[in-house]
């Protein structure tokens, strides 16, 4: 008689991976290593398709320059000396040079290195993003698992209301009813003017993120005044991000509780706080990481929205004022670091969601 | 006889369900799925549940845990553990009593566990839950349990997440859970349903080894009338939400008092039994005699395939030849991994071979094409294609949602033949007489569709190009018994009819017994034994089909072999030898 003494032979044909720590971390490093050379082509491509785009876009940056009473002359010798009457392919090598160099060229409009440029304004429309995101993660989540734990009660009810009233109302909107309840009517808020008002000194550039520099200095009043001012804006943009994270949250939370490891865990009599989280929301986890990825990468794009009605010296509104006047090393250098910020922002993901989940495997197409 | 509860102990009832009614709410309206259900366990008993999909058996289960789900609810009845009646229980008091003193066991045993916890730390969850023991000890408690439930390596595996383990081991930790904190009752549903045999063989054993030892009372749901009546003290049948018949399980199968558990025990496939055999006596119509064996169709030589991955090599299926004749229906058994279906999917050739021909043979015996060399991509528009056509395991999974009967039969007529609209029309509805689909089905949809009809517009679509060859990949693993036993029947019938010649894949020895001529064993890709069907099963060479055939669960009565093994089962363990 066949004897019940551990596996069997579909066991044996499936040895389990044994886990040593050291193993373990080392593969992560070489899949991770992996991973980053794989986006590597991705960054070359967006180098050229921005190269060519930018050229093939209407408008003459040399007549632009120029000033409107130029003659013939001038403008081609600002061409010329622009390098603008070389081949394409010369430009585009030279361009590549100069980018090895970490040199994106000079801005038309500001007159300032682009580097510089985008050096004082990505932090501003970062710290705008993040603050954002976290402001609407902290709403958007326990609203979403709150709606899932008991579907059709007035929590889900609430969530549903919120979810329509976020991606209903467009940012520039929200923004200017904002401005005018908090800072025309109740006067809570300061003048919609900026990263900081006047009276406050900008803190020491470590991170250019005013909120942790002022901390690393120990200013506390440029803190409360950096965050007094942060606070309209991120809200105007929280409001517009909740929807997609409330409802991805309260969907993945929703099948994650139907799953039969969620049965398992109550007929084995846990409390409820250890099905929902515990058990349940890891699990759920994963797809609210992936959304929330996919949230800050347009929450970027919509920036310039809410850039433009607070007057915040993002990297939004100095994208779209170069693309206006045709200021090509401005906008490959946008699109280049945009680029670069959103190959990182998927690396993070994955990483995240490879902790999260130990079936994910770094640098492996799933 | 019993020999926990002796003669004349009174027997005290561990569980006690009367008149349970348990209703759920479908946009179709009430669902009355448990009515007035009576069942009782006696203290250190095991009482088997069996009855096949949509009898309530799980509901019933569920209900006792009030585990049901949001829609479902108990409507009236009572069920009482231990004189507490547990319908009239706070949520925090269930609590206390769910894993402390009932505890269950689920089918499908790799989606029953946390997927990104590891599985020591699940059975450490479930010690601390109960306060067993402190979380700082939680550990070693877990390895021993882990050690008690037979997974070697405890202590690495404690690290180990579900999909790192196969099925059988998922399974074990199901019971490790289940059992950490020593509850009094245990309720098994369906524990291995989708194991392999072998695999179901030892799961089983070690959790009623585990019951009996804690001298705990135990349910096992299960569809599988033989696993139950190999188990269990005494069997309840259910049909329609209502307690049909019980007995104890010699008594319950040989001699069935009611009529449908009479259709069940003649629809299960055992021993000596052939496929007309399964079907109650009125509708055993004779059928087409099935003419001897022809010519070799298909010649399969030297078949291999091999599949590469991160982690290195693997070859699913290593030199594998065989001959099938005209009408002959040759069986492939084996245990998953054992590369049956890697054959089947090369034989069809929806998969690339690695190595080795696959030769069809047409009306002159000495002419063949050799489709291996056609890649599986170019196959589908190939004009050998019609030749060899596949039934494929999940009835429902495999046709078009979108697709009604008649555009799935139609299908490969559309692709593979030249026949116009009308004809086609013909051909689906003759097809459909064929199977014995009922015209007016044909404009359903697969989910308006039970699962025996989906069974039959399946086998339709695959004979409807009229091919030689049709490669059968467990086409009845997914029915219930009385439905398989018509499948069966008609498969029988078809090939009679027809002429095919089939290649039959199945785990279960028992089907394959009734329904091929001869039989190959699989096992790590090789075929390690094949012959006549009834040499191989009568008298068995190789090992490892020894294992497979002794794996199998039988009826009570059947085979004195398995009466043996069974009496040996119910015997304590400290009275095994």
């Amino acid at each position: 008689m066949f004897t019940a003494t551990g596996d069997t032979l579909s066991d044996a044909i499936n040895p389990v991976i044994k886990r040593s720590n050291d193993d373990y971390g080392c593969k992560r490093a070489v899949m991770l290593l992996r991973r980053i050379l794989q986006s590597l082509p991705v960054v070359a491509g967006v180098v050229l398709v921005s190269f060519l785009l930018t050229r093939a876009l209407p408008g003459d940056p040399a007549v632009y320059f120029a000033g409107p009473a130029a003659s013939e002359e001038s403008i081609a010798e600002i061409t010329r000396a622009l390098g603008l009457d070389k081949p394409l392919p010369v430009q585009f090598a030279l361009y590549v040079q100069d980018l090895f160099q970490g040199d994106l060229g000079q801005s038309l409009s500001t007159g300032q290195p682009v580097l510089s440029d985008l050096a004082r304004r990505l932090p501003a429309s970062l710290e705008l993003t993040l603050f954002a995101l976290l402001l609407s993660c902290a709403i958007a989540v326990p609203l979403g698992i709150a709606a899932a734990t008991r579907p059709g009660s007035w929590r889900d009810h609430l969530c549903r209301i919120v979810v329509t009233a976020g991606v209903s109302l467009p940012t520039f909107f929200t923004g200017i009813v904002l401005i005018y309840v908090f800072y025309y009517l109740l006067g809570w808020a300061p003048s919609p003017l900026g990263r900081l008002d006047f009276l406050y000194i900008e803190p020491d550039h470590v991170t250019g993120f005013y909120l942790i520099d002022s901390i690393l200095a120990g200013d506390v009043e440029t803190f409360a005044g950096t965050l007094k001012q942060l606070l309209l804006p991120a809200c105007t943009l929280a409001l517009f991000t909740l929807a997609p994270i409330a409802r991805m949250t309260r969907a993945s939370m929703l099948a994650a509780l139907s799953a039969d490891y969620v049965r398992t865990a109550r007929a084995l009599g846990h409390s409820d706080r250890t099905v929902i989280f515990t058990y349940a929301f890891r699990n759920a986890m994963l797809s609210v990481v992936t959304t929330l990825g996919m949230v800050f990468s347009f929450a970027l794009g919509a920036n310039v929205l809410v850039e433009k009605v607070f007057a915040w010296p993002g990297i939004g509104s100095y994208a779209v004022e170069a693309q206006v006047v045709s200021d090509y090393a401005a906008v490959q250098g946008f699109v280049l670091a945009m680029a670069l910020l959103f190959v990182a922002l998927n690396l993070l993901i994955d990483i995240i969601a490879s902790l999260i989940d130990p079936r994910m495997q770094l640098g492996e197409d799933t | 006889m019993n020999m926990m509860t002796g003669a004349g102990q009174p027997q005290v009832a561990a569980l006690d369900i009367s008149k349970l009614d348990v209703n759920f709410t479908t946009r179709r309206g009430e669902v009355n799925a448990v009515k007035q259900l009576e069942l009782s366990v006696p203290r250190g008993t095991v009482l088997g549940v069996v009855g096949e999909s949509g009898s309530g058996k799980s509901v019933s289960a569920y209900a006792v845990l009030q585990l049901l789900e949001a829609n479902g609810r108990v409507t009236g009845g009572s069920i009482c553990f231990d004189g507490i009646n547990l319908l009239e229980l706070s949520s925090t008091e269930l609590k206390d009593i769910r894993g402390r003193e009932i505890a269950m066991i689920f089918q499908n045993p790799r989606a029953a566990l946390n997927p990104v916890r590891s599985v020591g730390r699940q059975i450490a969850d479930v010690l601390v839950a109960h306060s067993r023991v402190a979380r700082s000890q939680s550990k070693a408690k877990a390895v021993e349990l882990l050690q008690q439930v037979e997974i070697r390596d405890a202590e690495s595996r404690y690290h180990a997440y579900p999909f790192e383990l196969s099925g059988g081991m998922c399974q074990r930790v199901g019971i490790a859970l289940a059992l950490a904190c020593e509850p009094r009752l245990l309720i098994a549903d369906e524990p291995t349903t989708g194991l392999d045999i072998t695999t179901q063989n030892s799961v089983m054993e070690l959790m009623m080894t585990l019951v009996r030892q804690r001298q705990m009372s135990a349910i096992l749901i299960t569809h599988d009338l033989a696993l139950a009546s190999a188990y269990c003290d005494e069997v309840v049948v259910m049909r329609d939400g209502r307690r049909i018949e019980s007995g104890r399980p010699e008594q319950l199968f040989n001699h069935p008092v009611d009529a449908y558990t009479r259709k069940l025990v003649d629809a299960t496939p055992h021993k000596g039994k052939s496929v007309r055999q399964l079907l109650p006596a009125a509708q055993q119509q004779s059928a087409v005699v099935k003419a001897a064996p022809g010519e070799v169709v298909l010649s399969v030589k030297h078949l291999a395939r091999e599949f590469r991955s991160a982690s290195g090599t693997v070859q699913a299926v290593k030199d594998l030849s065989f001959d099938l004749r005209k009408g002959e229906c040759l069986g492939l058994v084996g245990e998953s991994g054992s590369g049956k279906s890697t054959t089947a999917l090369m034989v069809a050739r929806l998969l690339d071979t690695s190595a080795g021909s696959i030769q069809l043979f047409g009306d002159n015996p000495q002419e063949y094409v050799d489709i291996a060399t056609i890649p599986s991509a170019k196959f589908m528009r190939h004009d050998q294609r019609a030749r060899v056509q596949m039934v494929f395991q999940d009835a429902g999974d495999s046709i078009d949602p979108r697709h009604t009967a008649f555009q799935a039969i139609e299908q490969p007529l559309r692709g593979l033949t030249r026949q116009g609209r009308a004809q086609r029309r013909a051909r689906v509805a003759e097809l459909a007489d064929l199977v014995g689909l009922p015209q007016h089905l044909l404009n359903r949809f697969p989910h308006q569709l039970s699962g025996g009809q989906r069974a039959r517009v399946n086998i339709a679509r695959a004979v409807a190009v009229s091919p030689d060859v049709l490669v059968l990949d467990e086409p009845t693993a997914a029915l219930d018994v009385s439905i398989q036993a018509v499948v069966l029947n008609l498969l029988a019938d078809l090939q009679a009819q027809l002429g095919l010649s089939y290649l039959f894949i199945s785990h279960d020895l028992y089907v394959v017994r009734m329904l091929c001529d001869r039989v190959m064993v699989m096992c790590n890709g090789e075929v390690v034994e094949s012959g006549d069907t009834g040499q191989v099963m009568n008298s068995p060479v190789h090992a490892y089909t020894r294992q497979l055939l002794s794996a199998m669960p039988a009826l009570p009565g059947v085979d004195e072999a398995t009466d043996a093994a069974r009496s040996n089962r119910l015997r304590p363990p400290s009275l095994r030898l």
